[in-house]
């Protein structure tokens, strides 16, 4: 299968602070790819990068369009859809217009409203606490309802920061089980950064370690799993 | 009695416009975080538009409707052009600009339809029907266009997928880009329909404060007055806020502090606002991390 996201000599800086140093991976569509490493390590910065909201350098094809260079608003409307490290919802907004604001550059009104119904159903938590601010929601409902604005996108990529933060395990076991779902059920690529390395690389099919800007290992999940420099630093055992 | 209803309806008549002028600031406020200290001169130099398009012969309304659409696209374009390369400068950067457009309005009003005093028409007939012994012609119909302005607004933003964009905008600029919302055109739009607005009011102020290149001036004040008191970060308190001050402005000017004295009232509001309770009577205390 061709590659959906084909990134080459990725560089990324905070003005004069480089974050990345060159950094190379690829997804295979319809996979699902997790970047693992430590705080400060550059995965948030890599999601950031593709979405163009911070300065790069380098290569970053998306389906054959170079992203690199472009408007934040054109990559996400060649369907790539960011839930940001801190959900990014509109705190003032309701649950109902933060949804229909993630379908805001889609033109086909009844499937806007139909993928509405369809976030209802899959989180039934969102949909009693429809006409609330979504800053009034609890962390897990957050992410509940940034993954689903995502998706409100219909988005051809899926880049997820860190959606077990904060959570409680049980919110971040059904989370885990929706994201595989969609992405078996409907295809969704997702390019997934996670602290928690164990439970990231049983979703993922690759993945990539990050150290301090560069790839330090890439590989399957079942062979970084059987790394034993990240089974003692990030498996713990 | 009579009079003192009379100057409580006339009061809410002016308390209209400077609502509207006070929504104008709160829209640019709530989006960049800067008072548009140009949007008096702006609505001045829209209404010396109307005035010449009436004297070139058009029909009232005509002239109406086209300096709304003209002052719009006026807005916008000032905002792409002239703002945004300031957007991420520091706020001091941004109030020298709004300074110095004021002056360029003022003096281009100045310059091109010179500074004599002129009168302009009211398009509310004075001996209409709907005249009463408390609202004259023009204060009612002044009153009714501009809360038929603010209906159409309130169902911009909360009814239409435009107006939630902007709203997300507004609130969030970097959300706002990753659901693919371009930020730099809704502040665009921002600017032309708080320019439109400033347009109406003008225009509908002109005939009873007549027109120059410093009409706006004191209504400015007026309207910064209501929008803090309002709370500046709330619409709805800055309407309410343009109806209180011009209530208290008629009344305090009537019986107490006298005409020459009324724009001390609007001071008076503004440092008392600002003293007593900062965020206005309905805005919302910001709380920042540091």
């Amino acid at each position: 299968m061709p590659d959906l996201l084909e990134v080459r000599g990725l560089h990324a800086a905070y003005g004069s602070s480089r974050v990345l140093h060159g950094i190379d991976f690829s997804l295979a569509a319809g996979r699902i790819t997790a970047i693992l490493g430590a705080n400060g390590a550059g995965k948030t910065t890599t999601l950031r990068a593709i979405c163009q909201t911070v300065t790069t350098q380098g290569s970053v094809l998306f389906a054959g369009a170079q992203l690199v260079g472009r408007a934040t608003e054109s990559v996400v409307r060649l369907g790539v859809a960011h839930v940001p490290d801190g959900r990014g919802t509109f705190a003032a907004l309701t649950v109902d217009e933060n949804l229909r604001l993630g379908g805001y550059v889609r033109h086909d009104r009844s499937g806007v409203a139909a993928d509405i119904e369809q976030a209802y159903r899959r989180f039934p938590r969102l949909h009693e606490r429809r006409r609330q601010p979504a800053g009034l929601l609890s962390g897990g409902e957050q992410q509940m309802l940034a993954i689903s604005r995502a998706l409100m996108l219909r988005p051809r990529l899926l880049l997820l920061d860190e959606p077990s933060f904060g959570l409680a395990p049980m919110i971040v076991t059904e989370i885990f089980r929706i994201l595989r779902a969609l992405n078996e059920d409907e295809g969704v690529s997702i390019l997934l950064v996670e602290q928690n390395a164990k439970l990231a690389l049983e979703l993922a099919d690759r993945a990539y370690l990050l150290e301090t800007g560069r790839v330090a290992l890439a590989g399957s999940s079942a062979e970084i799993r059987r790394d034993e420099a990240v089974r003692r630093a990030y498996l713990g055992y | 009695m009579n009079e003192l209803l009379h100057q409580i309806c006339s009061g809410l008549a002016a308390g209209c416009i400077y609502g509207s002028v006070a929504l104008a600031l709160v829209m640019i406020y709530q989006a960049t975080h800067n008072l548009n200290f140009a949007q008096g001169e702006m609505a001045t130099f829209s209404t010396f538009i109307a005035w010449a398009l009436i004297h070139a012969g058009w029909p009232y309304w005509g002239a109406f409707a086209a300096t709304v659409a003209v002052s719009f696209v006026g807005g916008l374009a000032i905002q792409r052009i002239v703002l945004r390369p300031v957007e991420k400068a520091s706020v001091l950067a941004n109030v020298i600009v709004f300074i110095g457009l004021a002056v360029i309005f003022n003096s281009l009003g100045g310059w091109i339809f010179d500074y004599e005093i002129k009168s302009f028409p009211s398009p509310f007939p004075q001996d209409a029907p709907y005249a009463t012994r408390y609202f004259s012609a023009h204060e009612l119909g002044t009153a009714g266009v501009m809360l038929a302005v603010l209906g159409a607004l309130f169902a911009f933003f909360r009814y239409t997928p435009f107006g939630l964009a902007m709203r997300a905008a507004a609130q969030n600029p970097d959300s706002a880009r990753l659901v693919g919302i371009r930020v730099g055109w809704m502040l665009a739009v921002g600017w032309g329909l708080a320019a439109a607005i400033g347009a109406v009011a003008g225009m509908m102020v002109a005939p009873s404060v007549f027109l120059d290149p410093n009409m706006m001036s004191g209504i400015l004040l007026y309207a910064f007055a209501a929008a803090l008191l309002g709370g500046i970060d709330n619409p709805f308190g800055a309407v309410l806020g343009g109806l209180i001050v011009g209530v208290l402005e008629n009344l305090l000017g009537a019986y107490v502090v006298g005409t020459e004295l009324k724009l001390t009232v609007a001071l008076m509001f503004i440092v008392g606002t600002l003293t007593l309770k900062p965020n206005g009577l309905f805005g919302r205390a910001v709380v920042a991390r540091v």
